[in-house]
């Protein structure tokens, strides 16, 4: 494979794995929750840095799901003290991004990790860096997301109709006996697993923007869990390659790039939708004023 | 320390630069109180990402680094995401969580292309526009300085002025309307304090982390307090002890930049509050729940209840 | 063994506050229940807490003579309406679906015997014609007969029902009180919480008055007098039995 395919590959496994995952955080209004993990994953990965003094993708996804469920649980805590949601998760992921930074600052400096590397990412980069599975030479990040891929692939189809019902209806769910909290918790784990594995690939704000933009597009454009899960990995996999050659054509950044193509996907999907576009909503509410004329 | 002091006593610079972090504490403590009970804490994160386009596209049409363009391109893409936000939560089904998130990351996504663009053209001194990412307050340059403190200065007083009006705008907006005062209006003006106080903190604490500045000072002051007159003062104080600790401890010479020392030292002034202040830190809320399992047990409450 | 349910000593508190003292009552099985009182006497919360979907301070509560626990499926809950997002991307035959959860078991897919009872479900409840719609296009009473059509699906031996009646129209009403007296020819238990104090003879052969204590629990011509409802809504009972039927 081409350096070309393998950058396209990478994007569009970011863009499948979070707008899958992204999906279940918007109907469980949760996103911001994904946006902070996203974040605080940096804390993660310094501090397993600082603790293995290596770069071993292992280290950085156990930190990283360590710190992401830390995150979860700083902020499901001070909530529980009366602390407004939206306020927690400023309060808890601000802090410990902070930190992140000045850890990296202050020890890290001289490593690959630096700050700006982790923001944007250097999807550019990922080709060169390989390791040799099974024979054949792959990059490492596009291994890590593979893996990560299949295992949100799997979690999702396992335990399909267990996430749905735990989103749904809570109540319902525990009155079947079902683990409502162990399943938002490792649903967290997902969130930081993926956000982190994404991270090296393409940095922390294409992350946010994967997790949400694809996901978006596709509540305003079925009825369907199953179907909203479909498009939105369609849609993720559409905002990396478009993102690219965006990117390639005005030689700017290329996650930068991405995240914009995926705005430019909503805003289209926010007019255009059939279902529930701007078109659609203003034919709707001019349609029954002409009925009550008539 | 020494340094620190050295620093304080003899650089103008310094001096200059430390009172308008702390004016600027003071105003983003005072309107982080309003936003945090408003519910708007996290739009404030959005607005500060969703600056770095309107920066670039203001450093793209000047061509060169001046504070006051920066600062009004970064307004004015920041009340455009604010109005985008409303616009999507109003007209689709997504809820604010989702609208916040998706204006801020395809902002961000969008500055991050236009930097690309800026840093290649001013290939020779590299613009400094990375500096808005995580903020460097050292490396303002002196009418940078006086425009952030000066301003900072038109907010605080802004706010206090129209003090009880927000206070009504935000406590009971129904009411407010009822006894004729123009909500519509003082609506967008808040709208535009808080835009402009994330967008003259940019450049000191960065866009990441300006929210925090909002959020962490503000619901710190809420621990001590019932009143929102007493709140805001508070919340001010920590915003300005957060600000002048951060910037000099980024002046040390460790290469730190402001935004996360300023963050950290909020953080700690939090964490403080919630553990130790009376009624509603953790102490207190302790041995008052010790007391109240007590009464349980024998079973008195159960009188004072009926 | 033909206790249904039987409450012993259950006390709520939130913040040291009580919110319900020890209520103690037993209801035997085939009975429709319903649970009475003023707003704020705690009905909901009744519910909740007998499903330990709130936590009790004290008590116990029994359901067909153990110790309730969620696994064993003898219960089905329908929550009141505001209670779940309309908005979710799922539609009514969906929605009927989740009610087979408990019995499919984790991974596991619903079979076509578990569509076809949820299909049967709707058609009970009328709703076959809308099985496809996204559930917010559905009317109020509409969308409590979805809520039931899941309840039955669960073919559980309690059902805990909350506030069924509230915001659907006459159709509904008579579909689901209809519903209600099937389950109870077939053996099954029904507690609902009520509002409106007209229909109560009509509809429950058993009765909890309940204001934050209990007032008086028992078939509901024993229970619901004259006197015993003044007891429980204090001496506004003239009027809030007006302000009740023009309400709802």
């Amino acid at each position: 494979m081409g350096y070309e395919a393998w950058i396209l590959l990478t994007g569009s496994l970011v863009g499948i794995s979070c707008g899958m995952i992204g999906c279940y955080l918007i109907v469980r209004r949760m996103v911001m929750l994904a946006d902070a993990i996203s974040h605080s994953v940096l804390l993660g990965i310094v501090l397993a840095f600082l603790v293995s003094q290596s770069l071993n993708s292992i280290y950085m996804l156990i930190g990283a799901a360590v710190i992401g469920l830390a995150t979860t649980i700083f902020i499901q805590w001070l909530y529980a003290s009366g602390v407004p949601e939206d306020a927690s998760i400023g309060i808890v992921f601000t802090t410990l991004f902070a930190i992140g930074v000045i850890l990296i600052s202050l020890f890290a400096k001289d490593v690959h990790l630096d700050v700006n590397h982790a923001l944007m990412g250097e999807i550019a980069f990922v080709p060169w860096n390989t390791i040799v599975i099974f024979g054949a030479e792959i990059p490492k990040a596009t291994a890590t997301l593979l893996g990560i891929t299949v295992v949100t692939l799997l979690f999702i189809i396992g335990l399909y109709k267990e996430l749905k019902i735990t989103s749904f209806d809570a109540a319902l769910a525990l009155t079947i006996g079902l683990p409502v909290t162990f399943i938002h918790y490792l649903l967290m784990t997902m969130v930081s697993l993926t956000a982190v594995g994404s991270f090296d690939a393409v940095g922390a704000i294409l992350v946010v923007a994967m997790f949400v933009v694809p996901g978006s597009c596709a509540y305003l454009l079925t009825d369907r869990l199953d179907a909203m899960l479909a498009i939105s990995a369609l849609v993720g996999v559409l905002s990396a390659v478009s993102g690219y050659y965006a990117a390639l054509w005005w030689d700017v950044s290329i996650s930068g790039s991405m995240a914009m193509m995926g705005g430019v996907i909503f805003l289209l999907t926010w007019i255009f939708s059939p279902r529930y576009g701007l078109i659609s909503k203003w034919k709707k509410s001019s349609t029954p004023l002409k009925e009550q004329e008539g | 320390m020494e340094q620190i002091i050295q620093s304080l006593l003899h650089d103008s610079n310094t001096q200059w630069v430390v009172l308008s972090t702390m004016l600027l504490g003071i105003a983003s403590g005072v309107l982080g109180s309003f936003a945090l009970l408003r519910k708007q804490s996290l739009v404030g994160d959005a607005v500060a990402h969703a600056a770095l386009p309107g920066i670039c596209l203001a450093f793209f049409i000047i061509g060169e680094k001046q504070f006051l363009a920066l600062i009004i391109g970064a307004t004015v893409s920041g009340l455009l995401a604010m109005y985008l936000i409303q616009l999507i939560t109003s007209t689709t089904r997504l809820k604010q969580d989702a609208a916040i998130c998706l204006v801020l990351s395809v902002f961000f996504g969008i500055g991050i292309v236009l930097l690309t663009k800026v840093s290649q053209q001013s290939s020779g001194n590299k613009s400094g526009l990375d500096d808005f990412i995580f903020g460097q307050a050292a490396s303002m340059t002196g009418s940078d300085v006086y425009l952030m403190g000066g301003t900072a200065a038109v907010l605080i007083v802004t706010t206090f002025i129209l003090f009880k009006e927000l206070k009504l705008i935000t406590f009971d907006p129904e009411f407010a309307k009822g006894i004729g005062l123009p909500l519509g209006v003082l609506e967008t003006l808040f709208s535009t304090l808080l835009v402009v106080t994330v967008v003259i903190g940019i450049q000191a604490v960065g866009v990441i982390l300006m929210a925090a500045l909002l959020i962490i000072p503000s619901m710190a002051a809420r621990y001590w307090t019932d009143s929102l007159g007493v709140m805001v003062w508070i919340s001010g104080l920590i915003g300005a002890i957060s600000g002048v600790s951060g910037t000099l401890i980024s002046t040390l010479g460790l290469g730190l930049a402001t935004g996360p020392l300023i963050v950290v030292s909020a953080s700690c002034m939090f964490v403080v509050s919630l553990i130790v202040a009376p009624k509603r830190g953790m102490i207190a809320q302790w041995t008052f729940h010790k007391k109240g399992i007590a009464a349980k047990t024998t079973g008195s409450y159960r009188k004072e209840g009926a | 063994m033909n206790q249904a349910v039987e409450v012993k000593d259950v006390t709520v508190a939130y913040d040291q506050k009580p919110v319900l003292e020890n209520i103690s009552f037993t209801v035997p099985k085939g009975i429709l229940m319903a649970v009475v009182g003023p707003n704020g006497a705690g009905k909901s919360t009744l519910i909740k807490a007998m499903l330990d979907l709130t936590q009790k301070s004290a008590g116990d509560v029994k359901i067909l003579g153990e110790a309730y626990k969620p696994k064993n499926r003898t219960v089905g809950y329908v929550p009141q309406r505001g209670t779940v997002d309309w908005d979710f991307p799922t539609n009514a035959l969906d929605v009927t679906l989740m009610g087979r959860y408990g019995h499919i078991g984790w991974f596991r897919r619903p079979s076509k015997s578990d569509v076809a009872l949820a299909e049967e479900a709707l058609e009970k409840v009328g709703m076959s014609a809308y099985k496809h719609r996204q559930i917010r296009q559905l009317s109020g009473g509409q969308q409590q007969r979805v809520f039931l059509a899941r309840a039955l699906v669960q073919d559980a031996d309690v059902y805990f029902m909350d506030e069924p009646f509230v915001g659907v129209d006459a159709a509904t009403e008579r579909a689901i009180i209809a519903l209600l007296r099937d389950l109870k020819e077939s053996g099954k238990t029904v507690v609902v919480v009520h509002h409106d104090l007209q229909t109560v003879p009509e509809y429950f052969d058993w009765t909890l008055l309940l204001n934050k204590q209990q007032i008086a629990c028992g078939p509901t011509d024993e229970v619901f007098t004259m006197e015993q409802l003044q007891q429980t809504y204090g001496g506004h009972l003239s009027f809030l039995n007006q302000t009740e039927m023009v309400g709802r």
